[in-house]
């Protein structure tokens, strides 16, 4: 009896395609491990592919000007910001009535808000124009041009309506451009004025000091790690609990910590000065600066160096230092030969941990940082809770998220993912 | 033979060494050893023995706590590994995992600084001698158990270390490769001359391969002969059980004379013994004698040798042997093995037969 069809496809013994069969046999198995994987599935959609989506969707989003005031954008789509002359009356009228409209269910404040990222004084040129258009008869006012320049003399102005329209589309690129210092305006991307420009330091700063951290954990962490690895059992684990430690205290408690040792007051330049290595009036500034959060964040930072270091030079056998020797290997070249290269993937998986930890720390480098050592998380959460400005706060996470990405991506490039291990 | 070799032409000593890890107790006690340069001397012996810890002393990766090591004369106590020259392969190969096996090869001489040309040369004829040529370019974990074992001897060999040391090194093969290597290894020490220190506790390894054996037990070198000596002429106990399949009767020892003991075992009855281990009457006794030494036809016997009644067990069929347990003086586990011959008798379970065998071969040793 033949087992393959003439196609030459496997058959079961009684005929049927064995890939079907197949199928039909791991399909309850398949079924079960889907249900149980579900919770944890659902979980991970609600609570983390949906806001990272939601992030992503409001960097570009800029429905506000085109919801409140759809008959201007529809108008201003005729008009032609760059000829420097004020748009015709049609346009005005239109823009009477949307705003006459937004007043009275008060989202002419949204708007104004919404303009004032791009343009300052929008937010009040709003405000003053709609307590003024709420008492307007739209039929019989007319005309509006000179109406709405007694309300405001801002409507007066080519700006205010080169804004307006510049930002009228339903998507924009504008946040991004902001993200990275520059500014959409009618004659497309240009980089915002010297005094403004902030971000993109930021984001330089972030990465430089989120390398020195990491590099800062590699040179800490690796004889850490080779001691875990290799001490006997009791006094490994001992070493273990006090690797652990951190984690088991609050994250504030140990960036606190961090306030008190390296202030000016503090332990540290106390201890300098009563050694007399340090004039009193000549006491060292570590903090809320630089060399605060880093100090800092390589000390919060640590274990997640470690931990992956330990767990890959534990699988590296003494006997491999022994190989070495008894070839005729001094103990550096044995090292340095033959146990560093097979440590690399440990120092690998930590470097990734730290790195992509680090560029995203929020709270260490807000309360050790200072004006000098922030991060550009700290200028995010500033958009979030106090400008208000999401789009701008959403594209700049967006960028933080690329940044990650596109290092991830360059690491397993020139080292290999599968060089990345994390145990076993 | 090389076994016999006196004092100045030792190449490596082993005196009066002794090594502690705790301090409360010895692992080695009072070793001494001595082999000739080209000897193919193998450690056996039970796990906890002693047998690595020597090995590893030797290798420089333990430091002995009493006692001196020589190498071709010199004490090699302070000298570390890396500078005593000696080859070792490893129970694991210790391959290095991140290196080609070329690589792994040009590695000992790299370190000691050998130009390039004659690197590779070397790197190439070692891959050669292990039948290893076309895997150059491989990394360890594309190679089966036995091709990095051959790799791992290969580079243990490859700088010429006059000295190879061997920790199990067939231990994670299976049995066919084993014996195969068994024969490989044999032969590559035997053409280079090296000489050999061999760790096992496979006997039949032991047997194989070596000039001489050095069976441990305890801390102690219980025995060290050839292997034919060790086989036929086990001195003690430990060394009668560890070695080959034994069978053993307990008694004491009646009277020695003319090179001969009499023992009464401890049903009664009394045996001629050859008394390795015993001096004088009234010692207790352990006699061993070797399964394929015991004879159950009258004829094969010789005249006025005492002989035992024993009742057939059971009787076993193993293809080119038979394997028969008897019951003897009280002992349930007295095995008898005879060769599966045309007319060779086979016993059948509850029969009771006379059993017998040469004096000699039967040896009194220590309870």
């Amino acid at each position: 009896m033949s087992y393959t069809n003439e196609d030459g496809a496997m058959l079961t013994a009684d005929g049927q395609p064995l890939k079907r069969s197949l199928a039909t046999a791991l399909r309850r198995q398949k079924i079960r491990a889907l249900l149980l994987i579900s919770p944890l599935l659902i979980f991970v959609l609600i609570t983390f592919l949906f806001p990272i989506g939601s992030m992503l969707f409001r960097s570009v989003e800029n429905h506000i000007v085109a919801e409140i005031l759809p008959d201007t954008v529809v108008a201003l789509a005729t008009w032609d910001g760059k000829s420097g002359e004020l748009p015709d009356e049609s346009i005005y009228a239109a823009f009477a009535g949307d705003i006459q409209r937004a007043a009275i269910t008060k989202s002419h404040t949204r708007v104004g808000l919404r303009l004032n990222y791009e343009k300052s004084g929008s937010a009040s040129l709003f405000k003053k124009t709609a307590r003024q258009a709420k008492k307007w008869d739209l039929e019989t006012d007319a005309p509006f041009k000179e109406k709405l320049i007694a309300a405001h003399k801002g409507w007066g102005e080519v700006e205010i309506w080169q804004t307006l329209k510049t930002h009228s589309s339903r998507y924009t690129a504008g946040y991004f451009l902001n993200a990275v210092d520059m500014r959409k305006t009618q004659d497309g991307p240009e980089f915002q004025p010297e005094n403004r420009q902030i971000l993109i330091k930021l984001f330089q700063r972030t990465l430089i000091m989120s390398l020195l951290i990491t590099l800062a954990c590699i040179t800490l962490g690796y004889p850490v790690a080779w001691l875990l690895a290799n001490l006997p059992r009791r006094q490994s684990n001992l070493l273990m609990i006090l690797v652990l430690l951190p984690f088991w205290t609050s994250l504030l408690v140990r960036t606190s910590a961090w306030k008190v040792m390296l202030q000016q007051q503090g332990v540290i330049n106390d201890i300098l000065v009563a050694l007399g290595m340090v004039e009193e009036t000549g006491r060292l500034i570590m903090i809320n600066n630089q060399f605060g959060t880093i100090v800092a964040m390589t000390h919060i930072l640590l274990p997640f160096m470690i931990l992956p270091m330990y767990s890959v030079m534990q699988t590296i056998q003494p006997t491999y230092l022994q190989a070495a020797k008894s070839l005729g290997a001094t103990n550096w070249t044995a090292f340095w030969r033959v146990y560093f290269p097979q440590s690399v993937p440990g120092i690998g998986a930590g470097s990734i941990l730290v790195f992509i930890l680090s560029i995203g720390y929020y709270i260490t480098p807000e309360i050790v940082g200072g004006n000098k050592g922030v991060f550009i998380s700290n200028r995010i959460a500033y958009h979030i809770f106090q400008s208000m400005n999401w789009g701008l706060a959403a594209a700049l996470g967006t960028i933080l998220l690329a940044i990650v990405l596109i290092l991830y991506w360059a690491y397993d490039k020139v080292v290999g993912i599968d060089n990345v291990k994390l145990g076993g | 033979m090389k076994s016999k070799t006196s004092e100045n032409d030792a190449f490596v000593t082993f005196d009066r060494v002794q090594k502690s890890y705790d301090g409360l107790s010895l692992v080695v006690k009072d070793l001494n050893l001595s082999m000739p340069r080209g000897e193919f001397l193998t450690m056996l012996g039970p796990s906890g023995s002693g047998k690595t810890t020597c090995l590893m002393m030797l290798a420089g990766f333990e430091t002995a706590t009493h006692g001196d090591i020589m190498l071709d004369g010199t004490s090699i106590n302070n000298i570390p590994p890396h500078k005593r020259g000696i080859g070792m392969v490893f129970q694991n190969y210790a391959l290095f995992p991140h290196m080609t096996v070329a690589e792994n090869l040009a590695f000992p001489l790299e370190v000691r600084k050998i130009g390039k040309s004659e690197r590779e040369a070397k790197v190439k004829r070692a891959l050669e001698m292990v039948q290893m040529g076309d895997f150059g370019g491989r990394r360890p974990a594309q190679l089966s158990g036995g091709q990095q074992q051959r790799v791992a001897l290969a580079r243990a060999l490859v700088f010429e270390a006059e000295l190879v040391l061997m920790d199990e090194p067939l231990g994670a093969l299976d049995k066919q490769l084993r014996e195969h290597m068994q024969f490989e290894i044999k032969r590559i020490a035997e053409n280079l001359g090296i000489t050999v220190v061999y760790v096992t506790h496979d006997q039949t390894e032991a047997l194989t391969m070596s000039d001489r054996v050095a069976v441990f037990n305890d801390g102690r070198i219980q025995q060290l002969a050839p292997p034919a000596e060790l086989y036929e002429s086990p001195q003690n106990s430990f060394v009668a059980q560890f070695i080959g399949e034994n069978n053993t009767l307990d008694g004491l020892v009646k009277e020695i004379s003319n090179g001969m003991a009499l023992v009464q075992l401890d049903d009664g009855k009394m045996i001629n013994c050859n008394p390795v281990n015993v001096t004088k009457a009234g010692e207790r006794t352990r006699v061993s004698i070797r399964p394929e030494r015991v004879e159950f036809s009258k004829d094969r016997m010789e005249p006025g040798a005492h002989t035992l009644t024993a009742e057939v067990l059971e009787f076993i069929y193993m293809g080119d042997m038979f394997r028969t347990r008897l019951r003897v003086a009280g002992n349930d586990n007295f095995i008898v093995k005879t060769r599966n011959a045309p007319n060779q008798v086979q016993l059948e379970p509850g029969a009771h037969v006379e059993i017998g065998w040469l004096p000699s071969d039967c040896r009194a040793l220590d309870a």
